[in-house]
């Protein structure tokens, strides 16, 4: 017979990883980069708020980059904001996660032809964990979206090299 | 046996040391891929300017002062509004000779031009832009558009 070998008859004890444990303390607040570039954000806005509840995800919005988790770009990335945002996500601590919202932001949207200003996806500038489409995306959609987010963290680990 | 500080001392290390677990976890645990841009200051995704440690005008100095003057005198002239009913005369004519004083600061203060606020001549700079300048921190490949 082992150590703990049916040492606990009530089975009131957990035993876990420490890949287990930390998963699941990230994937319960990923923090929310403060930024909306444009009409998806009112629907970010309307997800956080208290109709849809984004918080009791763990989600809430940061203001400064250093504490976020999780960048939503939220609408149509132009050329300018392009590098703007290259500079925050890099600003972002480790582990960062981006869930791009919104056809914009996805691929261009609208704006894939003719639109000269607008960059044609924002995976062209920053790794993209999740695309949520949609133009924009019900705030239902956004929460899918982070919850396949949830299950990507779920699955990481401590040792394994990331991508 | 402990005494009351002696309890107050096992608070203190059990403090600290909690912090310091921490810490020490985080330090064990956490990612650490430092580059130039990610330790740059944070000023909403702009480039940054300048330094951190900005220098103040001297001339708030003088003004701080002349405000936390006047300060302290409505500071003093609240409670003496409150009780004022059961003071009397006496008590009107202290504070006016009280707020006498300070108006002679404040006279003086004025007679001095420290109330006088020169404005700055800035030199605007001018420069042009071209219309379709790449931006500045994007190299090619990341604007493939």
């Amino acid at each position: 017979m082992g150590l703990l070998d049916q040492k606990f008859e009530n089975s009131n004890i957990i035993i876990t990883t420490l890949d287990d444990v930390l998963n699941w303390a990230r994937l319960s607040s990923l923090w929310g980069m403060q930024f909306g570039l444009a009409c998806c954000a009112i629907e970010m806005m309307a997800t956080g708020a208290s109709h849809y509840d984004f918080d009791r995800f763990g989600t809430f919005f940061r203001g400064s980059p250093r504490q976020s988790d999780v960048m939503i770009v939220a609408g149509t990335v132009t050329l300018k904001m392009a590098s703007r945002i290259r500079t925050l996500y890099d600003q972002m601590s480790e582990p960062r996660y981006v869930i791009s919202m919104g056809s914009c932001s996805n691929c261009g949207g609208p704006y894939w032809e003719h639109g000269y200003h607008v960059l044609k996806g924002v995976d062209r500038v920053i790794p993209v964990d999740v695309y949520v489409p949609g133009c924009p995306p019900r705030p239902e959609a956004l929460m899918e979206g982070l919850m396949k987010l949830q299950e990507k963290v779920r699955t990481e680990s401590r040792v394994k090299k990331t991508a | 046996m402990l005494t009351e500080f002696g309890r107050v001392l096992i608070f203190m290390i059990v403090g600290a040391a909690f912090v310091a677990i921490g810490m020490f976890f985080a330090w064990l645990l956490r990612p650490h891929r430092p580059y130039p841009s990610k330790l740059a200051t944070y000023e909403c995704g702009e480039a940054p300017l300048g330094d951190t440690r900005v220098r103040f005008n001297v001339r708030f100095y003088v003004v701080a002062l002349i405000f936390l003057i006047f300060d302290v005198e409505v500071v003093f002239l609240f409670p003496w509004a409150t009780v004022y009913q059961n003071l009397g005369w006496f008590a009107f004519v202290e504070m006016l000779v009280f707020l006498g004083i300070l108006l002679i600061g404040y006279a003086y203060v004025w007679r001095k031009g420290d109330l006088d606020w020169d404005k700055p001549a800035p030199q605007i700079p001018r420069f042009e832009r071209g219309v379709g300048v790449r931006e500045p921190h994007l190299t090619e490949d990341e604007v493939a558009v």
